[in-house]
């Protein structure tokens, strides 16, 4: 990689060209630097199922995994996450990896308006890939950046729980 | 709710992070986690010309012991001050404060040398080293060099860090078996910054304390070290008598601010239940 070129503060909105893999898919697209991933996704990308929020790291419905962790899309422009692997909801959706938590969310109507779900069923994949058999506390927790304004949490920390305790009895299949 | 138009370099080194800031003069910011950084952009509290991404810098991470030190990169995450071993040996008042900055997501980004430049005094890190002792290692166009906890938080967001300059590393002296540390804060909801904070570090000889450093966040414009209260505590033990006089002995270290959410009385009666509760758990060997 070279050294900074000053030309480059002249032309501050010129658009730069990144590359990431997403859903394990490779995209490259055309981004201003001042653009945010959660932008980026949603309109270059038309992956609308990350929501864009409060766009200050607050809400949690615009959680994606950035290389396997769970991140907020407003709070990095998408130059940032060049080379990066990301993965949205479309993507967990498609894979099914998620599929149980989906199933378990909607049995027990942990969702009303839908808007914070994306973001829930990424903060719950990530602490399940981590811990198996978490607490309802743990659960509590691993939610405390996502905001639920219609259904509250309890049907969502149930749905969390449930799904753990079926994975951990069904073997602990991730 | 947008930044405003800006242009972006990747670092590779150090060299071509400093290179590029002088270059831009000051109107560049250099971007770590971006989870302080990207919300002021945002908000437009901050307009820079250029961001100089520093998170590929290979010499901004690690951990690893130097001397009598843990050097802490400055990359370092704050998910990161939980999983690594050599933090929860060596530097255990990081790892038993990092669960509560921000949410699991914001730990995943956020970094060390970030919080400590961002010097919020509402936040975790920068106050825990004041109470560790730790060093803050500065490069910048004139050269490295290391400031002490006690000198580098200056004000409200303003720390010895001149423009153009980064934190490459903290050091944190290396946690010893006759040491004794505790971390806790009262916040509204859990990942909330907190109403009042506070870690303390404290050399012991058996039951008696020969050194104690206690340091609070959110009371005031920077971390706060409460000297009065510290020395109402060397030389004796932590019983009941001496944990109330240094719980008194509070009122002449902290002034908290006025604010609209949290009366200073109220600030300071929250500090004084914290400190006690903390003593306590330290007197019983946590
Ligand atoms: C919703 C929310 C809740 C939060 N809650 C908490 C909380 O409870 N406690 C808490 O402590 N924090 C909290 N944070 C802030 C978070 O911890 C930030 O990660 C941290 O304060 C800054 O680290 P960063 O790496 O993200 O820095 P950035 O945002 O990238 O940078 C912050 C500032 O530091 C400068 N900087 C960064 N790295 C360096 C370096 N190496 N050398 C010199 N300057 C540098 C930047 O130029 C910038 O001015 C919260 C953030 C959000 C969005």
């Amino acid at each position: 990689m070279s050294g900074f070129d000053e030309s480059l503060l002249g032309d501050a909105d010129e658009t730069v060209r990144v590359r990431f893999v997403v859903n394990g898919r490779k995209v490259a697209c055309e981004v201003a630097p001042r653009e945010t991933l959660v932008d980026c996704l949603r309109n270059a990308l038309e992956l609308t199922g990350t929501h864009a929020g409060c766009e200050m790291g607050a809400c949690g419905a615009c959680l994606v995994q950035l290389d396997g962790r769970a991140v907020h899309s407003c709070l990095m422009f998408a130059v940032q996450a060049d080379g990066a692997r990301i993965d949205t909801i479309e993507g967990f959706t498609e894979s099914g990896v998620i599929a149980d938590l989906q199933a378990e969310f909607h049995r027990r109507n942990a969702l009303q308006c839908g808007f914070c779900t994306p973001g829930m069923l990424v903060s719950a994949h990530e602490l399940l890939s981590q811990v198996t058999r978490p607490s309802r506390d743990e659960i509590r927790d691993a939610l405390s950046g996502n905001y639920c304004r219609c259904t509250g949490y309890e049907a969502i920390v149930d749905a969390i729980d449930a799904v753990a305790r079926a994975r951990s009895e069904s073997g602990g299949a991730t | 709710m947008k930044a405003r138009a800006f242009s972006y370099f990747r670092a590779a080194t150090i060299d071509q992070a400093l290179d590029a800031h002088a270059r831009a003069g000051d109107d560049a910011r250099f971007i770590a986690g971006g989870q302080s950084l990207v919300p002021a952009l945002s908000l437009r509290l901050q307009a820079p010309r250029l961001l100089i991404d520093i998170t590929r810098i290979g010499e901004l991470r690690g951990v690893r012991r130097e001397g009598g030190f843990l050097r802490i990169g400055a990359l370092t995450r704050h998910c990161e001050m939980l999983s690594e071993p050599l933090i929860a040996e060596f530097a255990p008042l990081l790892h038993a404060a990092a669960p509560f900055i921000a949410h699991p997501a914001i730990r995943n980004r956020g970094t060390f040398g970030g919080s400590v430049a961002q010097a919020d005094p509402a936040s975790e890190f920068p106050a825990m080293t004041l109470a560790l002792d730790a060093e803050i290692e500065i490069i910048g166009p004139s050269g490295s060099r290391r400031v002490k906890a006690d000198d580098f938080f200056v004000d409200l967001f303003e720390t010895a860090l001149q423009p153009g300059e980064l934190i490459t590393a903290v050091f944190v002296p290396l946690f010893k078996a006759d040491q004794r540390f505790a971390f806790d804060e009262l916040a509204r909801r859990r990942g909330d910054y907190a109403l009042v904070g506070c870690g303390m570090l404290a050399t012991c000889t058996g039951e008696i304390i020969d050194d104690i450093r206690i340091s609070f966040f959110s009371v005031g414009n920077t971390p706060t070290r409460v000297k009065g209260t510290e020395a109402t505590l060397i030389g004796s033990s932590l019983g009941a008598e001496r944990i109330a006089a240094a719980q008194a002995a509070l009122a002449s270290d902290l002034a908290p601010p006025d604010s609209d959410e949290v009366p200073p009385a109220m600030r300071l009666h929250l500090a004084r239940v914290l400190l006690g509760r903390m003593l306590g758990r330290l007197g019983e060997g946590a």
